[in-house]
């Protein structure tokens, strides 16, 4: 095992946790990540391993699942996200391509994102406040690529109106959790 | 003081009184007023200066289009120009000064302006100040801006936050008046979701201010329980204080809601105000109408005000302007105004309407046929002329005077997608058009429905309709009798006479004014517009256009519509710009990206640069270095000696699979990439589709089909964009994926003749990185620090023996630290941006300076690289011939005759003894910077025919510097020419 100590996005040695009025900002480190795209002309064999790796159907547009260990992301044509622990997952690329073989390309994404959970009852009006999504409107299940204050991002519907992930670009963590908590204590 | 003209009655909670200064006057007033409101219960009729003469004014009208009662509001940092004090919520604290003023609101100096009238008339300054020109700008505009304007800045920054946020609504409804109130009710109860947004602080439009009954309840009760029921339903959203300013393509509109203005200050944290983007699949607009007055001489003496803001001022305010009141008017509202008045006790002294055929009554007297010929009382009106049907003059006393010449639809939104209102006779006032924006439908007064019952119907079935339009089923709220009442109008806009008319209050143009346009030529509305300045102050001519029209129309011997008519922008009504830029303001004006080590960085102190939205350190001072090149010339230094390590995560990288990678590298790239071997690096040249060069970088074959490849920082996003431009729409056959990687590695260099050395401690031993085992240009997966995952890349762009090393981001901070550390037994430092451009300059590497969008590969002496037994993009066309030339530009280097003399990036090449002007240059340098290896400055730079002219000697010159230096032609690479050094 190396001894290199890692640091979270926002640069901490723990992530970073902040309660704003009736809103939750967490920084989460503990998912590992990848890309998953399914190369031309395999389709079919390409459903038929990512289902038995991920264990579920892969999710259509505009929408994310999850199972027991793996949630998908919808992030493309022929493209996902697939989210898993990282304790376990850590070398998350070569498993996922392991499983899936020539019939998709895999990409170590995990440190390429931030990913901040936010939470609580005055989640969509933080929302509202950041990026144009109708994440009033969303229900859970429901994932889109959008702007959050110029900075290109996922929003995930965890659960609606109740619980939202947002992943974003790493370098830009400082300024999008600054950007959380400005717009957290305008609601608040 | 007293609240001398405070009369009963009114929507104000007189259980409180807020005291409030104006011009350094203390009054008091409560809560439910506006400035002007308080005001004129306070017996204070004069409230501004105007624009041009400095005329005395009081307020025209009760609401968002007021051209007078403007005011300096706040003090001090949060002093804001221009403030309507009739939209200006009283709080507890207000201080207001009137603005546009040299000495005191009553005794103005510069009212001299006004004696000097017939010398400002429209167009004043294209005809005057013409000589001697040099004057002009230093003397005459600075004297005639100090003159003329509004209120000022106060040069301090804006303290306040700014939000911006977006919303998202099946029907956004413009306007709480009767027929928004019915069509929020009708959406709401059918379940959509609706936003109705309304400017005033109380929601009901007209309702709050008339005395009509809605069935059993008052106006205001009616709005009341109509806006309490839809706050009660969660699919409504209620917007008070938030006024639509624009209707923008594909049902995007602009709303400004005032969150904190009705209070001292914005709470800590919260915004002052928020700037929403409502997504809206349908729209209403129920904005209303504004009334218009009558010009005649002198009408705009403070007191004189139109009819329909008098009555606000009586029934929601529960103020009176004067104790006595007279009434001008040609239709049958002016009689609405006077019978509010009387029940409320004030005195009328007459009606004064232009109609012959004027209602008649005993509980005021009526003139009819009559009309206002002048108004005297400089500071506050003090009586009107009336010239009688028959012929005789009469003076009435009064203290105000309301005048209502009819109502105008407020269309402005309807027009903020060019669509043209048209003109109706029956209302004698333009209406929304047919091109409207789309999505967006018209109810009430808006679209030219003027009675009650005809608007809340109006508003009930709109929303119906604009459901239906949804796939939606929707039910007409049951609606409450109310009044009915035809319009009745006979178009008066103003009265013939000497002495000057006022018809846009604002921007100081009279009637005089429009008719020397006419008889200058300017008949168009858009000429006449300019050349008058006619309803382009910040009211945007809301009281004033139809009223030029008018003037114009007569003049020609037009129709109204013949004559034109002019259409509305956004912004509605103005907006602070804070508003615009919301929280992208000072150091959050962007947000930045941060590398591996910024944090470690920033322990050494390290001075940072913005490169795109990433901070990057420049340099890395010690204790000792008072100059920032100490610190990069013992950075260069250290590592040509030894070793030394830099962060290059922010260069971009590019995962790139598939079967058919190879051939889509081949493809992208000007070079072959066909047969690269797995385990190797090739220095690649990406070109543009007309043959210049685009980017380059380095691009390791990881695997048969897998390859990362690496762009300039600056170019990461477009180089990505271009490329899944070619996979998606050149070639979609291509098995090829591409996803950035940007941030998931942190990248390190490490280079100088100890790097090796170096990386060998961090490097596990099962890895041979020997010279034999990975030689220049391998690249490899690793593992360092006893297993962890690592890339390995020997590459080098200092010149030196040197790699990348890369690993998962988060361990980037580690990775640094344990570099250094291992690096004290060889002296290593640690370099920036600065030093890391001196060693390319050093080699002769090109970077953004060459690679600046002009340059082709033949031009960077790489012409060899562009492939001629494969097509990519950009080779055919890099063969036109007019890239191709004997002299094209070649690039070179360049040293200083005298070694002691410097040079500027930037200067153009000139021949010894030749005129230098565009005609004699040869060519510019691109980079220069102090070698402190050579110890004197080095620059490379694209001289025409360059290869063949080294030795020669030539003029750099620089003219915006008036410099010049001799410099000698010598080859691109300074240092280790051969690449001995990074094959080592």
């Amino acid at each position: 095992m190396h001894d290199l100590a890692a640091l979270t996005p926002l640069g901490g040695t723990q992530p970073k946790t902040d309660r704003i009025g009736s809103v939750v900002i967490t920084e989460v480190t503990d998912r590992a990540l990848v890309s998953v795209s399914c190369r031309p002309g395999g389709a079919k064999t390409f459903g038929t391993a990512a289902r038995k790796l991920f264990g579920m159907t892969l999710p259509g547009p505009g929408s994310w699942a999850a199972g027991d260990r793996w949630s998908l992301i919808w992030t493309g044509p022929e493209q996902w996200f697939a989210e898993a622990p990282f304790a376990s997952h850590e070398d998350i690329a070569r498993i996922v391509k392991a499983g899936l073989g020539d019939t998709a390309s895999v990409t170590e994404q995990t440190d390429g994102w931030v990913r901040f959970d936010v939470e609580g009852d005055g989640v969509v009006d933080l929302l509202e406040r950041l990026c144009p999504v109708p994440s009033r409107r969303m229900t859970a299940g429901a994932a889109t690529r959008t702007l959050l204050e110029h900075m290109g991002c996922f929003v995930v519907c965890r659960t609606e109106a109740a619980h939202f992930s947002v992943i974003a670009p790493r370098s830009f963590a400082g300024s999008l959790h600054h950007a959380f908590c400005a717009a957290a204590r305008s609601i608040a | 003081m007293s609240q001398s003209n405070r009369i009963g009655g009114g929507l104000i909670d007189r259980s409180r009184s807020l005291d409030f200064r104006f011009d350094g006057r203390t009054y008091q007033g409560h809560p439910g007023d506006t400035l002007a409101s308080a005001l004129l219960a306070n017996g204070v009729r004069l409230m501004g200066r105007s624009f041009k003469y400095h005329r005395p004014r009081g307020p025209l009208t009760a609401g968002s289009e007021e051209p007078n009662a403007l005011v300096h509001l706040r003090v001090g940092a949060r002093q804001e120009p221009n403030t309507r004090a009739t939209v200006a919520e009283l709080y507890d604290g207000l201080d207001a000064r009137s603005q546009n003023r040299v000495g005191s609101l009553s005794f103005d100096l510069l009212a001299v302006n006004d004696l000097l009238s017939p010398f400002l008339a429209a167009g004043f300054y294209y005809k005057t100040f013409m000589w001697p020109k040099a004057f002009w700008e230093k003397l005459y505009e600075p004297i005639i801006r100090r003159a003329a304007g509004l209120g000022s800045l106060t040069m301090q920054a804006d303290p306040d936050l700014y939000d911006k946020g977006f919303l998202h609504c099946d029907l956004l409804i413009v306007g709480a008046g009767p027929a928004g109130l019915a069509a929020a009710l009708t959406a709401g109860r059918a379940g959509a979701d609706v936003i109705l947004a309304d400017e005033d602080f109380v929601l009901g439009g007209r309702l709050n201010s008339e005395t009509f009954a809605l069935g059993d309840a008052s106006g205001p009760d009616w709005a009341k329980a109509a806006v309490a029921e839809l706050a009660s339903l969660p699919n409504v959203r209620v917007m008070a204080r938030t006024t639509v300013i624009g209707a923008f393509d594909h049902g995007v509109y602009s709303a400004l809601e005032r969150v904190a203005d009705h209070l001292p200050e914005p709470l800590p944290g919260k915004p002052r105000q928020t700037l929403w983007r409502i997504y809206a699949q349908r729209s209403l607009l129920c904005a209303g109408a504004t009334e218009r007055p009558v010009a005649f001489r002198n009408n705009d003496r403070p007191g004189v005000m139109l009819g329909a803001a008098l009555r606000s001022y009586t029934n929601r305010w529960a103020a009176v302007p004067g104790k006595d009141v007279a009434i001008f008017t040609n239709n049958d509202d002016g009689h609405r105004t006077a019978e509010d008045l009387v029940a409320k006790g004030v005195r009328v002294a007459a009606v004064i309407d232009s109609r012959a055929d004027a209602p008649r009554t005993n509980r005021y007297e009526v003139l009819a046929g009559a009309v206002v010929t002048d108004a005297s009382g400089r500071l506050g009106l003090t009586s009107v002329k009336v010239r009688l049907a028959s012929g005789e003059t009469r003076t009435l006393a009064c203290q105000a005077l309301g005048v209502s010449g009819g109502w105008n639809p407020n269309l402005h939104l309807t027009c903020h997608q060019r669509g043209r209102p048209v003109w109706n006779e029956a209302l004698a006032a333009f209406v929304p058009g047919g091109t409207l924006p789309p999505g967006l439908t018209v109810a009430g007064a808006a679209g030219g429905v003027m009675s009650t019952a005809g608007c809340l119907a109006s508003g009930a079935e709109a929303a119906v309709a604009a459901l239906a339009d949804l796939g939606r089923k929707a039910k007409p709220a049951d609606l409450p009798e109310a009044e009915d009442a035809p319009v009745r109008i006979t178009p008066l806009f103003h009265v013939p006479g000497r002495g000057r008319a006022w018809l846009d209050q604002q921007n100081d143009v009279t009637v005089k004014d429009v008719k020397l346009a006419h008889q200058e030529g300017y008949i168009s509305v858009e000429h006449l517009k300019r050349y008058t300045t006619l309803g382009m102050a910040t009211d945007q001519g809301k009281t004033s256009n139809v009223g030029g029209l008018a003037v114009m129309a007569e003049m020609t011997g037009k129709s109204i519509p013949e004559t034109g008519s002019t259409i509305f922008r956004p912004p509605y009504t103005p907006v602070p710009i804070a508003a615009f830029a919301g929280r992208s303001a000072g150091k959050d004006f962007r947000p930045t990206r941060l590398t591996p080590s910024h944090h470690w960085a920033t322990e050494q102190g390290a001075v940072f640069v913005e490169v795109g939205m990433w901070l990057r350190a420049q340099w890395f001072p010690r204790p000792g270095e008072t100059h920032w090149r100490q610190s990069v010339d013992r950075e260069v230094l250290a590592t040509r000696r030894s070793v030394g390590i830099c962060d290059v995560t922010t260069l971009g990288k590019i995962d790139v699979q598939g079967t058919d990678a190879a051939e889509f590298l081949n493809r992208v790239y000007a070079n072959p990439f066909a047969k690269l071997a797995v385990g190797k690096v090739r220095y690649g040249l990406m070109l543009r589709e007309d043959g210049m060069v685009m980017d380059d970088g380095t691009t390791a074959r990881l695997a048969e089909d897998h390859f990362v490849l690496t762009t300039t920082t600056a170019n990461a996003v477009g180089v990505y964009r271009h490329m899944e431009f070619c996979r998606q729409c050149l070639w979609p056959d291509m098995d090829v994926q591409i996803i950035s990687t940007t941030e998931a590695w942190a990248q390190y260099s490490v280079a100088g003749p100890n790097a090796r050395k170096l990386l060998q401690k961090i490097v596990d031993p099962a890895f041979d990185i020997s010279n034999d085992a990975f030689p220049y240009m391998g690249c490899g997966e690793i593992t360092v620090c006893r297993g962890l995952r690592a890339r390995l890349f020997r590459i080098s762009f200092s010149g030196e023996l040197a790699f990348e090393i890369a690993v998962p981001t988060r361990y980037g901070d580690a990775l640094m630290r344990r570099l250094v550390e291992a690096g004290r037994t060889f002296d290593a430092v640690v370099y920036g941006t600065e030093a890391l451009g001196v060693m390319r300059i050093e080699k002769g590497h090109a970077a953004g300076n060459e690679l600046n969008g002009t340059t082709t590969a033949l031009n960077l002496g790489m012409a060899g690289m562009v492939s001629k037994k494969k097509d990519a993009i950009g080779s055919t066309l890099s063969e036109r011939e007019g890239l191709n030339r004997d002299d094209a530009l070649i690039l070179v280097g360049f040293r200083p005759v005298s070694r002691d003399e410097t040079f500027a990036a930037g200067s153009h090449f000139i021949a010894k003894g030749a005129v230098a002007n565009a005609a004699n240059g040869q060519g510019y340098m691109t980079s220069v910077a102090f070698s402190p290896n050579l110890g004197h400055t080095v620059g490379l730079g694209f001289l025409k025919n360059g290869a063949a002219r080294k030795g020669e000697i030539l003029r750099a010159v620089n003219p915006v510097q008036n410099a010049e230096t001799l410099v000698e032609v010598v080859s691109a690479h300074f240092v280790d020419p051969e690449g001995e050094r990074l094959r080592a």
